[in-house]
């Protein structure tokens, strides 16, 4: 599986009046590793439920290697090779981590066995090897996060999008969860799409940075440049202060 | 299909399962025409709430309609029997196809607008009613003054006329609940039952991870209906006669989840437990308090029952019972893991 390319056109999503997401335009071309930042309530996790059609944007569209995606369900969208995480996770409590996984795999086979040990060696790159057997509701919250990750994967996306996977995360932990993307990145050429605060991973993954806030992109381009950028700066941080 | 079926079973359940099925078989050999009748009727509902939990417990649709699905298929062949000499054997095949159609009917106009739980369940009750006053109304089929059966050669075993002695019904009932077991354990197993326990747990997660959540929930819907239908014939046979007042009755559906509710729904064996625990102990309540001339007794001890187990343990029994004689499910999970390390 090749990475696929997305683009985004001059998305536009209101909620009752509330621009969520207002004109937002970017690509993500095969194999890249890009991060969407910006303050909450920015209209990152909006933008990523327009990619994977959980809502329909007021205007513009979105493609992947030239499809359009806009219209499809959401199950149609991940046929067509798009894996996404959700920001508040939502294991299926009832099934074992591995089963969670499973139907993932269950995507591209119909043989239970087969999704069962592809199930086994994604938890396993995800460093859950052990807690397969286990309930969802008897693992951490990071380890709850890891295997939202393994259930995109295991559905071999051709993209993958993270919503804040790293969040709460120890530094050494983050770090590995890095390396495992970028080694996955290397050896299936998966393009990624990651929503991030921990800027040590958006630092240390993402080849280009997206910022959105209130809904507008404010700035693009490589992480070292946007963290130096003013409008990023003032809006994390507010205006400078004016020298007494 | 078996090797599929097989994974994951312990071998004491296999065992366990093959002694209650042995002591199912024989027990006509035993026991008396009363025992004989307590049984038929909780085969009878081990297998509707079988069909019921396959909807609520594998899939989370929560119907209480079952009774519409079992009252159709019951006229469907009572009516083709009773009108045109047609026998339930090749009858069956209408009682199906009707009792999944009107499972498919509702199914669609629910998942279509996205209705689930408890709006689901009025949908289900609500067309149940629907029906009722329509058979209740329709004279070619006895109206509401019911439909009666031809009685006669209800000593021997016609299986394709379905005319027979209450062993041949027992016996009948006892392979439609194995099989209905089997169907079960096997649908679980598949991708289909991995989606629907997926649906069940959150339907936004299965949409993100390519499962159709609409053709799901119809299959769901329309397998079980299909499958109450096919108890519906048994259910116009052995009685002899159809009131649409009790066949479509929401006291009927209540009584056929019963046994599913208190045995553990999404289980594999609740049900069967359940209606195997709660008919005998039904009617051994009738009969002990028969006497005392309390109208309403038994309702009111099914009341206190169902309650006492939904509070102490909202799983149901089964689980707890399993769990204590080591019966639970291994898990598909420990199976690969005893393969990949040799044993």
């Amino acid at each position: 599986m090749a990475g696929a390319f997305l683009r985004a056109r001059a998305l536009s999503k209101s909620f009752r009046g509330l621009r969520a997401v207002s004109d937002v335009s970017f690509d993500v071309p095969a194999g890249a590793i890009h991060a969407l930042i910006g303050p909450n309530g920015a209209g990152k996790t909006t933008t990523f439920n327009i990619v994977a059609g959980v809502f329909a944007p007021d205007a513009g569209g979105v493609t992947l290697d030239g499809v359009e995606l806009v219209g499809k369900r959401p199950e149609d969208i991940c046929r067509a090779g798009v894996g996404r995480t959700f920001q508040i996770v939502k294991p299926f409590r009832g099934m074992s981590v591995q089963e969670n996984v499973a139907v993932g795999a269950l995507r591209w086979t119909s043989n239970t066995r087969e999704a069962r040990d592809y199930a086994a060696d994604t938890l396993a790159l995800l460093g859950l090897a052990d807690k397969r057997a286990m309930s969802p509701d008897h693992i951490t919250l990071p380890d709850r996060k890891r295997l939202e990750v393994a259930r995109a994967l295991a559905t071999k996306p051709r993209l993958l999008l993270l919503d804040e996977v790293m969040a709460g995360l120890r530094p050494t932990e983050t770090d590995a969860m890095v390396a495992t993307f970028q080694k996955l990145n290397a050896d299936t050429g998966v393009t990624i799409l990651l929503i991030e605060h921990v800027m040590r991973a958006v630092m240390a993954l993402s080849q280009r940075v997206v910022v959105l806030n209130h809904g507008e992109k404010i700035c693009e381009g490589a992480p070292a440049d946007v963290v130096r950028d003013p409008a990023v700066l003032e809006c994390y941080l507010g205006e400078p202060a004016p020298h007494a | 299909m078996i090797e599929t079926m097989l994974a994951g079973a312990p071998r004491r359940a296999l065992v366990a399962l093959a002694l209650l099925l042995s002591a199912l078989v024989a027990a006509p050999l035993f026991v008396n025409a009363y025992a004989l009748s307590v049984l038929i009727l909780a085969l009878y509902y081990a297998y509707t709430g079988q069909a019921w939990n396959m909807m609520i417990g594998f899939a989370g649709l929560l119907s209480l309609g079952e009774a519409m699905f079992v009252g159709l298929g019951a006229y469907a062949s009572a009516g083709l029997f009773q009108k045109f000499g047609v026998p339930p054997v090749l009858g069956l095949f209408l009682s199906v196809a009707v009792s999944a159609a009107a499972g498919a009917a509702v199914g669609w106009l629910a998942f279509r607008f996205d209705i689930n739980g408890v709006y689901f369940a009025l949908l289900t009750i609500a067309f149940s009613e629907f029906t009722r006053i329509l058979v209740d109304n329709w004279a070619y089929l006895g109206g509401s003054e019911g439909l009666f059966l031809h009685v006669s050669g209800l000593a021997g075993w016609d299986i394709v006329n379905l005319r027979g002695s209450p062993v041949m019904f027992y016996y009948v009932l006892l392979a439609m609940t194995s099989g209905m077991f089997l169907l079960c354990r096997y649908l679980l197993a598949s991708r289909l039952g991995y989606y629907w326990r997926a649906i069940r747990e959150d339907q936004d997660a299965a949409r993100s991870l390519g499962v159709d959540v609409f053709a799901c929930k119809m299959a769901a819907v329309t397998i079980s209906s299909g499958a109450a239908g096919l108890a519906g014939v048994v259910y116009a046979f052995y009685y002899n006669n159809l009131f649409p007042e009790t066949a479509f009755a929401l006291s009927h559906s209540i009584d056929m989840l019963l046994g599913a509710v208190v045995g553990g729904v999404g289980t594999l064996f609740g049900p069967i437990f359940g209606a195997l625990l709660l008919t005998p102990l039904g009617e051994a309540l009738t009969a002990a308090t028969d006497g005392l001339r309390l109208p309403g007794v038994k309702q009111f001890f099914w009341g206190v029952v169902v309650a006492a187990i939904v509070l102490a343990r909202p799983t149901g029994l089964w689980p707890m019972i399993a769990g204590a004689l080591g019966l639970d499910k291994v898990g598909l999970d420990k199976v690969d893991a005893d393969e990949k390390s040799g044993r």
